[in-house]
């Protein structure tokens, strides 16, 4: 094998491949990047039995093959490299890595014994990769991170005709985020439940290509994966069992009272007032006519109290949360206005973002909070 | 407080007085709790097995514990020691440090003469005695001095209903010829280890000196045990030590083999635990389950919540998950379930809630009480009849259904007829009650059958009226 190629190019694929490597491989072959020189391209490949990476690329191909080296080893030559065209063969059971003036000799490790890729299910749709990004951002941020429930831990990707919901919980918030997308098959219906970190990574890696489509393997092969292309850049993932607790039921339709605050102060106020919250202890939020008073901390600390201007239609209201759900709530309506709907301060409140202040309610991102409950 | 539970239940029961009481659990695997000095006289003592107890002293009373009633009494001694000054620091019911000099008492002793001092603070620790008396009724004993190690084993050397006052300087002829085990921190272990080393009182911990303690004991241990002995002892009263957990325990009659029965007795173990956790006014992140094996090999494991919960919900779930990661295949002695990280806020869950609005829903459909919060649920700890029922019919049998009423000893009644009175046993179908009051004279003995529609459990009758 022997081919070249740039290095900007290279740099950028070994290290987008890498990140599919685990990080304690359960078999050596696993630390390798599977490299295949063939018809003018280029393509990487790793895998992990749970996520699998490949991407191609344009190379000037002198000599098709396939070889498999350190991947961990190759990402760190090839972002070290000087900027100019590499070349890269094969002698024997040795890779040589030439590039200017620099020459690195590796190891390979068996091609013959590296698992096959799990094969890339068929299209099922495609998608912007702006807003496919922007809307997983939007909902991961409420999946849960510790392992105790692993289906907390995914993003639930619902498909309905041209119909793309995205909903996650971590059981003290829910998100919910809709948008349109071009499916292959008009009338498809679909579920499926995706690891939030590996789909953030992916659809953000996604980005630089105008859409992603999106494969949804029905029964048979490729059962349990959900594959992501766009870029040049492939990914499947295998599916987490089970699904969300049905959510629709969860998300109030009658409020008390609905107030609505200008974003950016609102941010401000709570990151300040949230400095003398030590570990999350709750921020208290009181909403009357025209005004929100934030509070935090207790008598026996320190304690902060700031107002903001708000609108409020309905009850007076006061609630607490912790202060981080909020913050993440309120980055992640990526509104100007804030719109918060209540039903009582023990019940949950349901936020969302408006375009400006006297518009309605955008209702395709949906972020629900629980709040807390002062005892005493 | 002098043998305190047995006092209280020798007040209100007036035919017990002056007879060997034991308190404690009265099942099988029951462990006496407190006895009467008419019971120590046999060699019963505390943390004794009961059926140890019931063959030193076969006819003492055994009384099932009232904790309601001696939590009451608490209460109001512990409002008389708050009376001498604010520095009150609980050791336990009924136990206590009182910093006098933090008080107003402390003024009136700073301003008594030197000589007149020791007269001041023996006549206020005699008043406190006696005013206690007037409240409860109960004999209470002093011990008065400058450290917390002192006034403790002071307290102790003058039980049962005495005081006794250790004046500085006379630490060490005062403790130098009691028994090493007198000492804090000092087991069978380490007495044993001294002994062999020829240090058998307190006195010779003292000549042994710093370094022999030390390589003896090692640098910890050694050094503050030295302290100890030559009556050295600064630990300040400390008025409200914080509470860091809050859990409940069962130890079961019969080991539980059944994997439902021992969920199910987690589940009420947590809806017990998080009734005193909300009574507490309190939340908590970390939920710790506890198992005793048959073996008594135990082991404790935890869960972090990512938010506070006083949720029953929450904690019986995650109770659950623990339980789940255990093999209790063996039989299990004893579950315990705790809330540890407390705050004062909870984090409410939707799913959590969610269930219980369900829960709440088919309750009100079915007719059946809400049983989230437990507080509709009779307990059943320490269920002896149907434990044993359980096991020689099925092991698998469900958790036991509680009868409308069990008859426990000791355990407060009323007739319509005859009035108030306690259980002094139960069995083949008939109860016996004894009628009679605190402060009255011992009253009559009748028998009726179990299910005597006219006989009801009642609340315990205060002891002073």
């Amino acid at each position: 094998m022997k081919f070249r190629v740039e290095r900007d190019v290279l740099a950028d694929a070994v290290a987008w491949a890498a990140r599919s490597l685990p990080a304690r491989p359960p078999a050596p072959v696993l630390a390798g990047l599977l490299l295949k020189a063939e018809e003018g391209q280029l393509s990487l490949s790793a895998f992990d039995y749970e996520v699998s990476a490949r991407v191609s690329v344009d190379a000037e191909i002198d000599e098709e093959g396939t070889v498999l080296v350190s991947g961990r080893l190759l990402a760190d030559i090839s972002r070290a490299l000087p900027n100019r065209p590499v070349e890269i063969s094969t002698d024997g059971v040795r890779v040589t890595v030439v590039c200017g003036s620099s020459r690195f000799t590796l190891h390979t490790l068996p091609v013959e014994e590296y698992p096959a890729l799990p094969q890339m299910p068929t299209a099922s749709g495609s998608v912007p990769g702006e807003v496919f990004a922007a809307a997983v951002s939007q909902v991961a941020v409420a999946a849960g991170r510790d392992d105790t429930l692993p289906v907390l831990t995914g993003v639930r990707i619902e498909i309905e005709g041209d119909t793309v919901t995205l909903a996650a919980t971590d059981r003290y918030r829910f998100a919910v985020r809709e948008f349109l997308w071009k499916p292959e098959v008009p009338d498809i219906s679909a579920v499926a439940l995706v690891p939030a970190k590996t789909l953030l990574d992916t659809a953000k890696a996604l980005t630089s290509g105008d859409t992603v489509s999106i494969a949804l393997a029905g029964a048979g092969q490729g059962e349990g994966l959900i594959g992501f292309e766009g870029a040049g850049r492939r990914t499947t993932t295998r599916l987490l069992e089970g699904d969300l607790p049905k959510y629709r039921t969860l998300f109030p339709t009658e409020f008390a009272s609905v107030a609505v605050i200008e974003t950016a102060p609102f941010v401000e106020a709570v990151k300040r007032v949230a400095l003398v919250a030590e570990r999350n202890t709750p921020i208290r939020l009181s909403f009357s006519t025209g005004v929100l008073t934030l509070e935090a901390g207790s008598s026996d600390d320190a304690q902060a109290v700031e107002r903001v201007d708000a609108q409020l239609e309905g009850d007076d209201i006061s609630i607490a949360f912790n202060p981080t759900f909020l913050l993440d709530g309120l980055s992640a309506i990526d509104s100007p206005v804030a719109q918060l709907s209540f039903t009582t301060s023990t019940k949950p409140a349901l936020l969302s973002g408006r375009p400006a202040i006297d518009t309605e309610a955008d209702d395709a991102y949906k972020y629900l909070i629980m709040p807390v409950r002062l005892s005493g | 407080m002098d043998a305190f539970y047995a006092s209280v239940e020798q007040a209100s029961k007036p035919s017990l007085r002056g007879k060997a009481v034991i308190v404690g659990g009265l099942g099988p695997r029951g462990v006496v709790a407190t006895a009467s000095y008419e019971a120590r006289v046999h060699g019963v003592h505390s943390a004794m097995a009961m059926a140890h107890a019931r063959r030193l002293c076969p006819h003492a009373a055994y009384l099932i514990p009232r904790f309601a009633l001696y939590r009451r009494v608490s209460d109001t001694v512990m409002g008389l020691l708050h009376e001498l000054s604010p520095l009150v620091e609980p050791l336990s019911l009924d136990e206590a440090f009182v910093d006098l000099e933090a008080g107003e008492c402390g003024e009136r002793l700073r301003a008594a003469a030197p000589e007149a001092m020791a007269a001041a603070v023996r006549e206020t620790g005699e008043r406190l005695r006696a005013d206690i008396a007037a409240a409860t009724g109960l004999t209470a004993s002093v011990g008065i001095a400058g450290s917390k190690l002192l006034a403790k084993i002071g307290s102790e050397a003058a039980k049962p209903d005495g005081l006794v006052v250790i004046e500085p300087g006379t630490e060490r002829a005062f403790l130098g010829p009691k028994p090493v085990r007198t000492l804090w921190g000092v087991g069978p272990a380490t007495a044993d280890h001294l002994r062999r080393a020829g240090i058998t009182t307190v006195a010779e911990v003292a000549e042994a000196g710093e370094a022999e303690l030390v390589r003896l004991l090692g640098r910890a241990h050694g050094a503050s045990l030295y302290a100890m002995a030559i009556g050295h002892d600064d630990r300040p009263v400390v008025a409200e030590r914080d509470v860091k957990s809050i859990s409940v325990e069962d130890t079961f009659d019969v080991d539980l083999t059944d994997r439902a029965r021992v969920r199910a007795e987690v589940a009420r173990l947590a809806d017990r635990c998080v009734k005193r956790l909300r009574e507490a006014g309190r939340s908590g992140r970390t939920v710790v389950l506890k198992v005793r094996h048959y073996d008594f090999t135990t082991l404790t494991r935890s869960e972090t919540l990512r938010a506070p919960t006083d949720d029953p919900v929450v904690v019986r779930e995650t109770a659950d998950r623990l339980i789940e990661a255990i093999d209790t295949t063996g039989g299990v002695r004893l579950l315990g379930v705790g809330v540890a990280g407390l705050a004062d806020f909870t984090q409410e869950d939707l799913f959590a809630q969610a269930s219980q609005a369900s829960q709440a829903i088919q309750a009100g459909l079915t007719g059946q009480p809400d049983r989230v919060g437990s507080d509709a649920r009779p307990e059943t700890r320490g269920a002896a009849p149907e434990e044993r029922r359980a096991d020689t019919a099925l092991a698998s049998a469900p958790v036991p259904e509680t009868p409308a009423h069990r008859w426990r000893p000791g355990q407060d009644v009323t007739h319509e007829e005859y009035g108030p009175g306690w259980v002094q046993g139960s069995g083949v179908g008939r109860v016996t009650v004894r009628f009679e009051v605190p402060g009255g004279v011992p009253g009559r003995v009748r028998t009726f059958p179990v299910d005597d529609p006219r006989l009801s459990p009642s609340d315990p009758l205060p002891l002073v009226s």
